[in-house]
């Protein structure tokens, strides 16, 4: 294990008393910024950068590690406490994380999501140690078609989430595509749906989409309630995780990490479509699916952990190939190069030392993000005892400043407010919000993926699946389409003879292997 | 309906913006008449941290902190439209004598293929700081050894032939193939570009065989030529370039220079006497050790220009990515 003693190098060289002052300085840093809504990770690193200017590279790469971890960590607490994400990854979050914290259980919300970064972003660094070039031979054979696959995978999963009624999920999730829509299209420079403003020519910013779906449609949402009767002021139970979170957790943790990884470490992956996924295999697998969407501790759990999963797979493009996947890697690659170090093939060889020490400071900005903010998360659970129309003017006043924050544009906060009258009037007839936001995130990304496949086939359409995972993709969409669908039949014929021979009656049972498959 | 209900809110927020601007305005003009190092200066990066331009406007930044040129320099991000929505908003900033804009290639680009009002021309020029030779390269194990293979290739079958570039229609990486497929007689409306979103998402595509070959900055992919997972068939630089081992254009017997370059502007409608404060500042800036640093570890050319010879090469530049863009059918 050659990789094991320098891992143990770049601890010794990490761990000394300053640098330890180094990291919990970033870790605390990168949280108080990250809990700024509209200020995604990316922001945060670049904000906080220059701070780091004055310091040797170990140092400040260990900042940067706090910085980084705790700017990704930050995102979820709003989510959570505020129903406010911070960022596009932590949309999910938000779903059963606020439900939580509105039944009195925001510190579990809170605690969960903690202990779900920790063990993810721990793991994944930790396989980012072993597997990254094996990682890296498997992406570079992905192309446009395989990732148009996946997403189309994504897409048919989280469809089966719409809700009660097909019609209405359906129409939610076809406005989200049409908002995707917005902006100038990628491949022929044509601006659509921008009504001639420059300013929506980059398309409307999932963080105000959903900003606005969530926050600003709930609080209308309340203020339209005031008169049926003063609401109460919402519970704050127990601070800290009992026996039964733990059990429901520890699973949700350990799947999202393996969904997150991978998709963080692959170049067109990012982090929403994991957090997506993990949402929607969580409440597959729940015992208690009847709590998804009332505050389900498993719908926080697996995609926090797949958000910080992922981003540590982000490190596995970055370290081995010099390849930003993301904005936040951009930035990071900007701060190597000010110490004169160009990630790339190459960087593993040339520069040993250093890399093990980020590697090294990751995991000890990892630990100490956790000793950090487990104390605290009862406390960030008491800001809901603020009486609710005070609590939903603060939301608002977050929610528009995060809007702003998001492009310094005050066009924003009209986007913001109309999207968020539009998520008043899906909750007052029922319309499921969350296929919006799936439309609008998932929507531009397939047509993209699509168009390039096409593009660069020349127009083939068999191009579309002459990748192998792509093969594997459709064929994993057909088995989800229509196993379910037949075992229903096969079910429904037996109901409706009850006259069953004696001899054939095994045969329901046989028919329960599948359906639980794929429940 | 809707149409009118975004006119009048685009209004509102111009009346706000402006009436922000001239907030700065107001405060700002006390400082401007100071000798000593600028305290307050504004720059907006027309894109997302970590793009080419934040590199740049960032590291100016510091390097004119660093030496004393001016303290406590404000960094905005404002991304949109291709860097339109920075040069817009810089162009509300009229008479702020404390207000930079790093801008390049591309946003001259954008400003074309938006459709927006906001043109360069209407800021100031304060000065271009380095350019970037741009390549053409092949992965590894393409067959393609010059660019003579490469162009016979591609003019035979255009449409079959994907070429990548990180930038969208507009942009540096796009104009480039656009140019060259002109100067060697294909017609740019037939050449087959796949605009992905910046240098680091086209890598695996290139480096996997999915793309003929790529037209884009090198600086980006210095590690992956280094280690030969990249072949460069020729540079698009006047001179050839020390770190890359190959040939320019020219020397290739095709008659095109394509560089991107970055640079500053700053709001209009500013004195004379403000718009030289800003070029010396940063001309001091340009002439330290420091910045030379940092030239060098980004793998950059310095072409640092400014006065007149940088308005004309503005207007220049403008000129000649309307003429592609005409034939495009994209302006």
């Amino acid at each position: 294990m050659d990789n094991l003693t320098l891992l143990m190098e770049g601890f010794a060289n990490a761990l000394t008393l300053q640098n330890l002052l180094f990291a919990l300085i970033g870790v605390l840093l990168g949280t108080a910024v990250g809990v700024l809504p509209g200020i995604g990770p990316a922001m945060t690193v670049a904000l906080l950068l220059p701070l780091t200017y004055a310091l040797d590279v170990t140092g400040s790469l260990i900042m940067f590690a706090g910085i980084y971890y705790g700017g990704m960590y930050g995102g979820s607490t709003t989510s959570i406490l505020l129903n406010t994400p911070g960022e596009s990854s932590s949309v999910v979050t938000a779903l059963e994380g606020n439900k939580m914290a509105k039944a009195g259980r925001g510190a579990q919300a809170l605690a969960t999501a903690a202990i779900g970064s920790f063990v993810a972003g721990t793991i994944a660094t930790a396989a980012l140690v072993f597997v990254a070039p094996f990682i890296v031979s498997i992406a570079i054979s992905l192309g446009a078609p395989s990732y148009f696959a996946m997403m189309m995978f994504a897409f048919i999963a989280v469809s089966t989430v719409l809700g009660t009624s097909r019609i209405r999920g359906l129409s939610s999730l076809f406005i989200g595509l049409a908002i995707g829509l917005v902006g100038m299209d990628a491949t022929t420079g044509q601006p659509r749906m921008t009504f001639g403003q420059p300013l929506l020519a980059g398309g409307i910013d999932v963080v105000v989409i959903a900003v606005a779906l969530f926050a600003v449609g709930e609080a209308l949402w309340i203020a339209a309630h005031l008169r049926h009767g003063k609401p109460a002021t919402i519970p704050v139970g127990v601070p800290w995780m009992g026996k039964d979170d733990w059990k429901r957790s520890w699973k949700p943790w350990l799947r999202g990490t393996a969904i997150g990884f991978p998709f963080g470490a692959i170049p067109a992956g990012g982090a929403e479509i994991p957090t997506f996924l993990s949402y929607v295999v969580e409440k597959k697998l729940s015992r208690h699916p009847e709590e998804f969407g009332k505050g389900a501790i498993e719908g926080v759990a697996g995609p926090e952990a797949a958000n910080n999963a992922s981003a540590a797979g982000t490190l596995v493009p970055l370290l081995t190939l010099g390849l930003p996947t993301t904005a936040t890697a951009a930035v990071m690659i900007a701060a190597f190069n000010q110490y004169g170090i160009h990630p790339g093939p190459l960087l593993f060889k040339t520069e040993p030392v250093l890399v093990w020490t980020l590697i090294a400071s990751l995991f000890i900005g990892n630990t100490l993000l956790l000793a950090l903010n487990l104390p605290l998360a009862p406390f960030w659970a008491k800001l809901l005892r603020i009486p609710r129309p005070y609590l939903y003017a603060g939301i608002l006043f977050f929610a528009v400043l995060g809007a702003y924050a998001a492009g310094l544009q005050a066009l924003n906060i009209v986007i913001l407010l109309l999207i968020g009258a539009l998520g008043y009037v899906a909750r007052r007839y029922g319309f499921p919000v969350l296929p919006i936001i799936v439309g609008a995130i998932l929507g531009p990304e397939m047509e993209r993926q699509l168009r390039r496949s096409l593009q660069i086939s020349a127009g083939d359409p068999a191009a579309l699946v002459g990748e192998p995972l792509a093969v594997v993709m459709y064929s994993a969409i057909v088995i989800f389409l229509v196993v379910p669908p037949l075992v229903r039949l096969v079910r429904r014929r037996w109901v409706r003879r009850p006259d069953v021979p004696a001899g054939e009656e095994t045969k329901p049972e046989n028919a329960d292997t599948p359906d639980s498959l794929v429940r | 309906m809707t149409r009118r209900l975004i006119g009048t809110t685009i209004v509102a927020s111009t009346l706000v913006l402006a009436l922000s601007a001239c907030g700065v305005t107001g405060s700002a003009s006390t400082t401007a008449t100071d000798s000593g190092p600028y305290k307050g200066l504004q720059v907006m990066v027309p894109n997302a941290p970590g793009s080419g331009y934040d590199v740049t406007g960032r590291a100016a930044v510091r390097v004119m902190d660093e030496i004393g040129v001016s303290s406590g320099t404000e960094v905005t991000n404002l991304a949109g439209a291709g860097g339109t929505v920075g040069l817009a908003r810089t162009l509300t900033e009229k008479g702020n004598p404390n207000f930079l804009l790093v801008m390049g290639l591309g946003v001259v680009g954008a400003a074309y293929t938006n459709e927006g009002d906001a043109k360069v021309a209407d800021a100031t020029p304060i000065a271009r700081l380095i350019e970037e030779a741009g390549a053409i390269f092949v992965p590894a194990n393409s067959p393609y050894q010059t660019l003579g293979d490469l162009v016979a290739a591609w003019k035979a079958d255009p449409a079959n032939f994907a070429v990548g570039g990180g930038s969208s229609p507009g942009g540096p990486d796009h104009l480039l193939p656009m140019q060259l497929a002109d100067a060697v007689g294909i017609d740019p409306g037939a050449v087959n570009y796949i605009a992905y979103d910046g240098g680091g998402e086209m890598l695996p595509a290139i480096l996997g065989g999915k793309l003929q070959f790529a037209a884009s900055g090198y600086g980006e992919f210095l590690e992956q030529i280094k280690s030969g997972e990249l072949r460069v068939l020729a540079v698009t630089s006047e001179e050839r370039v020390p770190v890359v081992d190959a040939p320019t254009l020219t020397e290739e017997g095709v008659d095109l220079v394509f560089t991107n370059w970055r640079g500053l502007l700053a709001a209009p409608g500013i004195t004379s006497a403000e718009r030289a404060r800003l070029v010396g500042a940063v001309t001091a800036m340009h002439d330290s050790k420091e910045w030379a640093k940092v030239v060098k570890d980004n793998g950059w050319t310095d072409s640092f220009s400014t006065g007149t010879a940088f308005s004309s090469f503005l207007t220049d530049q403008d000129k000649r990515v309307a003429t592609t863009l005409k034939s495009l059918g994209l302006v």
